[in-house]
């Protein structure tokens, strides 16, 4: 049974910059468009058989939202979004369905976890790919030089080991950067700059969440009345 | 591109002068010891500027004692309390690295002389 809380948002990864310290230091920064995210779902362990929130975020044509659903974000009583992703939280009674979430959940100072879908770097060989050495420059090398070598024996075993390192499509998977430190919450612009990298594209989706290896955050506070929606999301 | 303009505007400095390679600076930099804080001044010869937008740094190299120190900076950086243009320089390059080759005479720069107004 999980009896962690934890603090989650979906965003948008806008870039990178730097921005000056309290000790007039660089520090460089991804700027993440965080929110505004809704709550779709509170699911319990009464309904649901655990604990968990469901968050939506992004603007969708609600023409292009099949009829389940749209059956779905009826009932939370918010508008379709685009993204929908569950945040395992000890305290999802504390959400109500319908609620806005912004960069506020955050404070500076916490520390995070960020998932998101790497760049594709297409067909990439084993150097690229796994870090192999390669072959040496010279020496009788020739035309050789990014190859993997062997790949096994000959008679014996007779075959390729399964799950071999070798060439092949590289990129787009889903990563997750653990322990990343939030540098600055700019509610006014809806900004969470987060000090370091994180992955995929400029423009790409990221889900921001407390890290899993620090202590917890403090229980949301919750939320009085099934008529929230109101962006309030009082932190600790 | 220009998502972070609004961002980095904040980080942005706009009291500082234009000068370029060649110029003399005077660089006034906050040095803080302990709790206290001074100004001290760097002055020298741009040697390059490079980068752009917030992370734009510049370059100021003299000769100290016999002994040429070079001091990177960043162009918007908050320990450069104030800079200060001595002379401004005619110099052909951007780079000016071949000065670090260079001694006491063949190491100064001839003064730019601005164009007389017709």
């Amino acid at each position: 049974m999980l009896n962690r809380n934890y603090r989650g948002l979906l965003g948008t990864k806008l870039g990178m910059t730097q921005v000056w310290d309290a000790n007039n230091r660089v520090v460089p920064v991804t700027v993440i468009q965080a929110g505004p995210n809704v709550v779709t779902q509170v699911k319990t362990p009464d309904s649901d058989g655990y604990s968990a929130v469901q968050l939506g975020y992004g603007e969708i044509d609600p023409r292009r939202i099949n009829k389940p659903m749209r059956g779905h974000f009826e009932t939370s009583g918010a508008t379709p979004r685009r993204h929908l992703v569950e945040l395992r939280t000890a305290d999802a009674g504390n959400y109500r369905p319908g609620q806005q979430l912004t960069g506020e959940v955050f404070d500076a100072g916490q520390v995070v976890d960020v998932t998101g879908t790497s760049k594709g770097k297409g067909f990439a060989g084993v150097m690229k790919r796994h870090g192999f050495k390669g072959l040496g420059a010279g020496h009788g090398v020739e035309r050789k030089h990014r190859s993997p070598g062997s790949v096994g024996g000959c008679a014996t075993p007779g075959r390729v080991f399964k799950g071999l390192r070798m060439a092949g499509r590289m990129g787009h998977d889903r990563v997750t950067v653990a322990g990343l430190t939030i540098h600055a919450v700019d509610t006014e612009r809806g900004f969470l700059l987060i000090k370091g990298a994180i992955p995929g594209p400029d423009g790409g989706l990221v889900f921001v969440r407390s890290a899993a290896k620090r202590p917890a955050p403090e229980p949301a506070a919750p939320v009085a009345a099934a008529a929230a929606g109101t962006g309030e999301e009082a932190s600790a | 591109m220009h998502t972070l303009d609004s961002l980095d505007a904040e980080s942005r400095r706009t009291d500082v002068p234009e000068f370029w390679p060649g110029d003399t600076l005077k660089v006034h930099v906050r040095v803080v010891e302990g709790n206290r804080q001074r100004i001290q001044v760097f002055q020298g010869v741009v040697i390059r500027r490079q980068g752009g937008g917030v992370r734009e740094t510049f370059t100021v190299r003299k000769v100290s004692f016999g002994v040429g120190v070079e001091r990177t900076f960043p162009l918007h950086s908050p320990i450069v309390s104030r800079v200060e243009v001595v002379t401004r320089g005619d110099v052909r390059r951007a780079k000016l690295y071949y000065l670090r080759q260079l001694r006491g005479k063949a190491a100064k720069i001839k003064e730019k002389r601005e164009p007389v107004g017709r």
